[in-house]
């Protein structure tokens, strides 16, 4: 099959899946803060509010669109667009999966393998500072412009950190290519012990992974560095000025951000898409008894339903995910299966943690995130990935 | 003459990419020439910058060196120190004229 | 494919360029520089040079261009005058710079020793490893000195632009 349409297909595929975990990552995220704060979230709209981002996809496409008259109008569509291009270009150069073969097709679970991999990525993100600055200032308004000059200066600080913290796994791996980075996670010490970056010698890189995480919460404006965003400060920040479509595009590219970087993580330091324990002991069923064990627990509650409704929804999510368990256990399905299995478990992971520590921490004052980062994780970073080259060097 | 006027199966010619190289160059001179915003001026040097960096890589291609490519390397990193001491210099003559276009900074001409 | 892509982001690039010059607000300018770098990183990526496509977008297109951006919308100057020019600039400036453009592509064309065409993948050693081990063993000395120089423009920078303390 040619290149180009193998591509385009990939493309394809890659999209559609995306668009759904955007708008279920913002359906789980409420629904994981309500359950924190002890109340339930989205419930009203289809069983147990799973049909939520639909109807905020359609009260945002059919919101009144409106241009203030003091903006400046090019720039000020511009920005929404940038934001989300430079948001969602790095999707393609991630891989999902391992090598498989589809219909006689011999192919990769990645839309393009480039040598350079992780630095493109790293660079393309960057260019999302564009985004919001040209946002704070094309909205004519002081709050927007501190807003967005905030954010911006805010990203390209905590990018030096995040830079430092991502070379000191890849001295180890000695490559800059996604595919050749988990290959070379994969594998066991004393048969059990993966050999992802955070556990592999000569120093296991679990400063640099925690590290990582918390420039990537910076980089992202996620709590607790959304300052610049946040509702009871500068108004809204940067789109302060925006509605409907446009504000969806800012809220699709935070979105797509965060995945982004939850999946960097996990390529740099979680092993990709390699089992937590080694496929002779049974990693390859774990997911068929997580799925099958969600199901007979949906079944158990829908027996001593909670709520009314529950007594038939409960019983279908069991069917369902018994199907999917099911699903696990063809072994045509298995080489592509499992390992998205375990890439999206352990990027869902991190997800998770994303969304845990908005419910949970207080947010930074500005002063406060800038000193973080050049007092604290700018120096921090350096010794670690001094530590780590003196380590590779003398082993 | 036949359509399209290049066979669709081989290369591209290397001259190609030196005459965009050299279009791109004209257009930062002309840039730097016409133009009365200094920061204006500024970004058509660096324009000027870009261009060269493509003859070096066009030219590391036709060697088959990557000699080129390290040169190139070092121009960005020359151009980064630049703008960052051109820019601290455009804040000052800034904040002691008030303005930015390159016209009106001339009290040391006759 | 080659000859398509080339002429896509040439085209881009050289369009991007045009509106660079033409363009009265220096935030548009801004723009169609970052506009150019991407066109000109593609193009690096076509003739085998990844690891300098990948600095260009990293260091110029994120970083140098970012510090523009960021000084146009501190000082906020909005958008330049109509400027008075000598006649003769006005009128022949323009074809003299075809004129330049054209002697120029002439000497490309004829003066130069034939190559061969370039195709995507014809050139293997603009990997980051290649260039890496030329860069620390071969040109160490430069790199050394550029890293000096780098701290001596942070040191300018921070002394030009700072607040006169009385």
């Amino acid at each position: 099959m040619p290149y180009i349409v193998l591509s385009v297909i990939k493309l394809l595929i890659v999209v559609l899946i995306l668009m759904h975990v955007l708008a279920y990552l913002q359906w789980v995220e409420r629904k994981v803060i309500a359950h924190v704060q002890l109340r339930v979230g989205p419930r009203r709209v289809g069983p147990h509010g799973l049909l939520q981002p639909l109807a905020d996809v359609i009260k945002l496409v059919t919101k009144e669109g409106m241009l203030p008259s003091h903006v400046n109008t090019p720039f000020y569509f511009l920005a929404p667009f940038i934001a989300v291009l430079f948001a969602l270009i790095p999707m393609c150069l991630i891989p999902y999966g391992g090598d498989i073969t589809v219909f006689g097709i011999h192919t990769t679970m990645q839309v393009t393998d480039v040598s350079v991999g992780v630095l493109l990525v790293f660079g393309l993100s960057g260019m999302g500072v564009y985004g919001v600055a040209l946002a704070g200032w094309a909205s004519n308004n002081k709050y927007s412009l501190m807003g967005g000059l905030r954010s911006s200066a805010q990203m390209i600080s905590y990018e030096l950190p995040m830079a430092m913290a991502i070379a000191a796994p890849l001295l180890i791996l000695n490559t800059l290519s996604f595919r050749h980075m988990v290959d070379g996670q994969a594998g066991f010490y004393f048969g059990f012990i993966p050999k992802w970056t955070i556990f592999q010698g000569p120093i296991p890189q679990i400063f640099s992974f925690i590290l990582f995480m918390i420039a990537a919460f910076a980089e992202t404006n996620r709590v607790p560095f959304d300052l610049p965003e946040a509702e009871n400060e500068l108004v809204a920040g940067f789109h302060t000025e925006y509605s409907s479509m446009t504000f969806a595009a800012f809220f699709m590219a935070e979105y797509a951000n965060m995945i982004t970087v939850s999946c960097i993580a996990t390529l740099l330091f979680l092993g990709g898409w390699h089992p937590l324990w080694p496929a002779a002991y049974g990693s390859s069923f774990l997911a068929p008894v997580i799925f099958a064990a969600s199901g007979l627990v949906c079944f158990s509650h829908g027996l001593r339903p909670a709520r009314p409704l529950d007594r038939i929804t409960l019983p279908v999510f069991g069917v369902l995910f018994l199907g999917l368990a099911a699903l696990f256990l063809i072994p045509a399905g298995q080489q592509i299966l499992i390992p998205l299995f375990w890439f999206g478990a352990k990027t869902g992971f991190i997800l998770f943690v994303f969304i845990w520590v908005r419910a949970t921490l207080p947010r930074f004052r500005y002063d406060q995130l800038m000193g973080f980062a050049w007092t604290f994780m700018f120096p921090v970073a350096l010794i670690n990935l001094f530590v780590t080259a003196l380590g590779v060097a003398l082993s | 003459m036949p359509f399209p006027p290049f066979s669709l199966v081989a290369g591209v010619p290397l001259t190609w990419y030196l005459t965009l190289s050299v279009i791109l160059f004209a257009l930062g001179v002309a840039g730097f020439l016409f133009r009365r915003n200094i920061i204006t001026v500024f970004m058509s040097i660096e324009l000027m910058l870009n261009a060269v960096n493509l003859t070096f890589i066009a030219f590391s291609y036709k060697l088959k060196q990557n000699d080129g490519h390290i040169f190139s390397f070092f121009v960005m990193v020359v151009a980064a120190a630049e703008a960052a001491v051109g820019l601290a210099i455009i804040l000052t003559v800034f904040k002691n004229r008030q303005t930015l276009e390159i016209d009106e900074v001339s009290s040391l001409k006759d | 494919m080659d000859i398509v892509l080339f002429l896509l982001f040439a085209g881009v690039a050289v369009v991007c360029a045009l509106n660079l010059v033409i363009q009265k607000h220096p935030i548009a300018s801004a723009l169609s520089l970052i506009g150019v770098m991407a066109a000109l990183a593609a193009i690096y990526l076509q003739l085998g040079g990844e690891f300098i496509a990948a600095a260009q977008l990293v260091v110029y297109a994120g970083a140098i261009m970012v510090l523009f951006v960021f000084v146009i919308m501190l000082l906020n100057e909005g958008k330049e005058r109509k400027a008075k020019r000598l006649l003769w600039v006005s009128i022949g400036g323009l074809p003299l710079l075809f004129v330049f453009v054209a002697l120029i592509h002439f000497m490309i064309t004829h003066l130069l020793p034939a190559s061969e065409n370039v195709q995507f993948g014809g050139f293997t050693d603009g990997t980051a490893a290649a260039i890496g081990t030329k860069l620390f063993t071969a040109y160490l000395l430069p790199f050394e000195v550029t890293s000096v120089l780098i701290l001596i423009a942070i040191v300018g920078a921070i002394v030009l632009a700072r607040k006169e303390v009385d």
